[in-house]
C-alpha cells in the first residue's frame, strides 16, 4: 500500500485560490470604504454640506420640456425625474429610428442597383467621420435659420404651425370614461396576442391559413372605438394658437428635439448600418444560392434566410451602439435641450453645490440605463443564437 | 498576471487615496512658492474678462487678478487664467483648481454659507435686465406675458426669472444654454423673444450682435446682483490678503492716487495717504505681503475707478455709468473700510 500523500495547505491550489480572491475582495471593499470616508471627511474640512437633504428642496426654476408635470414649485428631486424621463425619451426615439435607418443603409450598401448602393455608401462615409457634436450644433442652428419666426410661420389650415418654436399640432384633450376606453384597448392588445399564438400553432400544426391581421386588426380598432362612442366620445381637440409671443395649446415638437433626435440617429445609423452589412456578408453565399434555388424571391432571401442568420453577428456590436447613444444624448445641454445632463447636473448642481451626489446620481442613472439596454439585448441575443441541437 | 499583484496593486493605490487628506498649506504660501496666481475667470465677457486676438485677457475681473498677484508675487503679469463656465467656476473653488474666483459672481446666503466658500467682497453692483429685439415693440418688461426667454445654465438668474414671472402672473419658456456666446446665438437667430442676463452682461452681449441697434435692453432691474471675487472657506490668511487688496483698490481711489500721480503721492504728507502707501506702516507685513502692496496694485492697474473707466466705463465700447458703483462719497454703494 502507498502512503498517502498529504498536501500542505499553502500548497493546495484549490486554497489558495480561495485565499487570494478573499484577499481581493477585502482590499478592494476597503479601498472603497477609504475613498468614501476620505471624500466626506475632505468636505467636512472644507466645510461643504453634504447629504441628499436638498432633493426635497423647492427647486425655483423653469424647465422647456416636460413629460411629467412640473413648474417652479417642484423639488429638486422632481428635476431629477423630469431630466430623466427627457434622457430616455431621446434615446429611445433615437435607438428606433437609427435602427431603421442603419438597417436600410446597410442593406442599401450590398444593393444591385449601382445608385442606391453609391448613395448608402456616401452617407455613411459623411456621417460616421464627423463629430457628433458638431453635426448637433449643425441640425439645431440649420432648423432654426430656415425656419421662419413664429408670427410668420408655416400655416397648415391653421391647425398645424411651424416655425423656430417647433411644430405645432393639435393635442387631444381627454374628458372623464376615456380610462374605460384605454382599458378596453389593453384588453384587446392582450387578446391579439393571445390570437397570435393561437393561430401560430394551429398553422404549424395543420398547414391552415388564418386572416390574423385583418381579424386583429379589426380586434383592436373596434373595441376601444365602440367604448370609446358607448362612452359618448369623451374627447376634445386643443388647438394652438398664436397668443402674444408665441403658440399656446395644442402639442409641441421643440426644435431643441428635433435637431438632437435627428442628430443621434444619423450618427448613429452609419455606424448600425457597416454592423448590417458585416452581418449579412458573413452568411456563406450557398444560403442565398439554395434559398434562390427554392424560387424564393430576392426581398424574400434577405427577409427570412439571410437576415435571421447574419442577426446572430449583428446583435452584440448593435448592442454597443445603443449603448453609445444613450450616452451621446447627453450633448443635449449644448443646444439646451432639457435632458439630465442640462438640467440635473447643470441648473441643479449649480443651485445646490451639491457636486458629489449629483454627479454619483447622474452617472449612475447612465449606468442603469445602459445596464437595462445591455440586458435587453442580450436576452434577445440569446433568442436569435444559433440553437444547437 | 498573479492574484498576488492585484493585492499589492490595490494596495499602492489605497496608500494614493490616503495620502490625498487635506492639504493644509495656506493659499498664500501655495501661491508665493509656486510664483504663480491661478485665477479663475469667465470664458468671454466684455468688460470684465475677455481674451483679445493676441491671448491676452483684459477687463475689470482680469484686473482684480493682476492687482492681487501685484501684491502676492510683486509682478501682475503672473497670473495664469482659468477660464470657466458658470456650471464649472463654484467646483473649481472648492477643489482648489483655482487659488481665486473673479468671475461676475453673485453673492448669495446659499453660495456663502453652506458651499464651503467665502465671498471676498463686491467689485460690481448689478442687476438682472431683460434684451430685447426692436421689432417686437416692447417697452417694459410686464409686455413679456408667454415668451420663450434664452438664459445662461446655473446661473442666480434662472431662479429670478422664475420668481419675476411667477410674481407677475406671466408664463415664460426658457431655453438654457451653457455659455454666453450660445445664449447670445439662441437670441440672435430668434429662437428666443428674450435675453436675460445681469445689465452689464447685456450690454456687453449686445455689443456682440450683427446690429446691436436692433436690440434694445428694458427698463426693468428685477435682482440684486452683487457680483465679487471668491475664495475657499478656513484659509482665514488668504481670504484677509484678497479682501484688503480688493478694498486698497476703492480707497487708492478715494484717496485720488491713481497709476500716474503714485511717485508723487509717495510725497504727501497726507496721514491716510502715507498709511495706505505703506510709507510709515507695516500693515502690509502683518497681512504677510509687503507694506508697500497698495503701491503695487496701483501701478499694475491703477486704482478702483481708472480700472472702471478703462474696461466697462467710459474709456470701453460699453459706455457703463457708474452708477451704484461710484465710490459712497459720490453717490455710490464702493466703499472701502479705512487702512489703519
Amino acid at each position: 500500500m502507498q502512503p498517502t500523500r498529504t498536501i500542505k495547505p499553502w500548497n493546495d491550489p484549490k486554497i489558495r485560490a480561495l485565499v487570494f480572491q478573499a484577499a481581493v475582495i477585502a482590499a478592494v471593499l476597503w479601498l472603497a470604504v477609504t475613498l468614501f470616508r476620505n471624500t466626506l471627511l475632505n468636505m467636512e474640512h472644507r466645510n461643504i454640506q453634504t447629504g441628499f437633504g436638498f432633493l426635497g428642496q423647492t427647486a425655483g426654476f423653469g424647465i422647456l420640456f416636460s413629460l411629467i408635470p412640473y413648474d417652479e414649485s417642484y423639488s429638486y428631486g422632481r428635476t431629477f425625474f423630469v431630466g430623466l424621463l427627457n434622457t430616455v425619451l431621446v434615446s429611445g426615439l433615437g435607438i428606433v429610428t437609427a435602427t431603421l435607418l442603419g438597417f436600410l443603409a446597410g442593406i442599401s450598401r450590398l444593393s444591385r442597383n449601382w445608385l442606391v448602393a453609391r448613395l448608402a455608401e456616401v452617407y455613411v462615409e459623411i456621417f460616421r467621420n464627423v463629430p457628433l457634436l458638431l453635426q448637433i450644433f449643425f441640425w439645431y442652428f440649420a432648423v432654426l435659420q430656415t425656419l421662419p419666426a413664429p408670427r410668420r410661420s408655416l400655416n397648415f389650415h391653421d391647425l398645424v404651425f411651424l416655425s423656430k418654436r417647433g411644430l405645432y399640432v393639435p393635442a387631444p384633450v381627454f374628458g372623464p370614461g376615456m380610462e374605460w376606453v384605454g382599458l378596453a384597448l389593453l384588453a384587446a392588445l392582450i387578446a391579439v396576442w393571445r390570437l397570435s399564438r393561437w393561430e401560430t400553432r394551429r398553422r404549424e400544426a395543420t398547414g391552415q391559413i388564418f386572416p390574423f391581421w385583418r381579424v386583429a386588426a379589426a380586434l383592436a380598432i373596434g373595441a376601444p372605438g365602440l367604448v370609446f362612442l358607448l362612452a359618448g366620445a369623451p374627447m376634445t381637440w386643443s388647438v394652438p394658437a398664436l397668443r402674444g409671443f408665441n403658440f399656446a395649446g395644442g402639442g409641441v415638437l421643440l426644435p431643441e428635439l428635433v435637431a438632437l433626435w435627428f442628430a443621434l440617429t444619423v450618427y448613429t445609423g452609419t455606424f448600425i448600418a457597416e454592423i448590417v452589412r458585416s452581418g449579412i456578408q458573413a452568411v456563406s453565399h450557398g444560403q442565398t444560392e439554395a434559398a434562390a434555388a427554392l424560387g424564393l424571391k430576392r426581398g424574400q432571401i434577405i427577409r427570412l434566410v439571410v437576415l435571421p442568420q447574419a442577426l446572430r453577428v449583428i446583435i452584440p456590436p448593435l448592442t454597443s451602439q445603443y449603448l453609445n447613444l444613450a450616452k451621446n444624448s447627453s450633448l443635449a445641454t449644448a443646444i439646451g435641450y432639457p435632458d439630465l445632463v442640462n438640467v440635473f447636473m447643470g441648473t441643479t448642481l449649480n443651485q445646490t453645490g451639491q457636486a458629489v451626489e449629483v454627479v454619483a446620481m447622474t452617472m449612475s442613472v447612465y449606468l442603469t440605463i445602459s445596464l437595462v439596454i445591455s440586458l435587453a439585448m442580450n436576452g434577445y441575443n440569446k433568442r436569435v443564437a444559433l440553437k444547437e441541437r | 498576471m498573479k492574484a498576488s499583484h492585484w493585492v499589492i496593486g490595490f494596495g499602492v493605490l489605497s496608500a494614493v487615496a490616503m495620502a490625498a487628506a487635506p492639504a493644509s498649506a495656506g493659499t498664500l504660501e501655495t501661491v508665493k512658492s509656486r510664483g504663480q496666481l491661478v485665477c479663475g475667470v469667465n470664458t468671454s465677457l466684455p468688460g470684465f474678462s475677455a481674451p483679445d486676438e493676441k491671448g491676452k485677457w483684459s477687463g475689470l475681473d482680469v484686473d482684480y487678478c493682476k492687482a492681487l498677484a501685484a501684491v502676492v508675487l510683486g509682478d501682475p503679469a503672473k497670473v495664469k487664467y482659468v477660464p470657466l463656465t458658470a456650471k464649472e467656476r463654484l467646483t473649481a473653488v472648492q477643489t482648489g483648481e483655482i487659488d481665486v474666483l473673479a468671475r461676475n459672481t453673485t453673492w448669495t446666503m446659499s453660495r456663502d454659507t453652506s458651499l464651503g466658500l467665502n465671498f471676498v467682497g463686491v467689485d460690481y453692483y448689478d442687476g438682472q435686465g431683460f434684451l430685447v429685439k426692436k421689432a417686437l415693440g416692447v417697452k417694459s418688461a410686464k409686455e413679456l406675458n408667454g415668451a420663450s426667454v434664452c438664459v445662461l445654465a446655473g446661473t442666480t438668474t434662472e431662479l429670478n426669472l422664475a420668481d419675476y414671472f411667477r410674481a407677475n402672473g406671466m408664463k415664460y419658456q426658457s431655453v438654457v444654454f451653457d455659455t454666453g456666446d450660445q445664449t447670445l446665438q439662441g437670441f440672435n437667430s430668434d429662437r428666443c423673444d428674450v435675453l436675460t442676463s445681469d445689465q452689464s452682461q447685456l450690454y456687453g452681449l449686445r455689443s456682440k450682435l450683427p446690429d446691436p441697434g436692433k436690440a434694445v435692453v428694458l427698463p426693468e432691474v428685477i435682482s440684486k446682483e452683487p457680483l465679487g471675487p471668491v475664495v475657499r472657506q478656513g484659509d482665514d490668511a488668504w481670504f484677509n490678503v484678497t479682501r484688503w487688496t480688493l478694498f486698497a483698490w476703492f480707497n487708492l481711489e478715494e484717496a485720488g492716487v491713481t497709476g500716474k500721480n503714485v511717485g508723487e503721492m509717495l510725497k504727501s504728507t497726507n496721514p491716510d495717504v502715507k498709511r495706505l502707501l505703506g510709507v510709515d506702516s507695516d500693515l502690509g507685513a502683518k497681512m504677510g505681503v509687503g507694506n508697500d502692496f497698495a503701491v503695487a496694485i496701483v501701478k499694475a492697474v491703477g486704482n478702483y475707478g481708472e480700472s472702471f473707466e478703462r474696461n466697462v466705463g467710459k474709456g470701453s465700447p460699453l459706455q457703463i455709468a457708474r452708477g451704484q458703483n461710484a465710490l459712497w462719497t459720490k453717490g455710490g454703494l464702493i466703499y472701502g473700510p479705512p487702512v489703519r
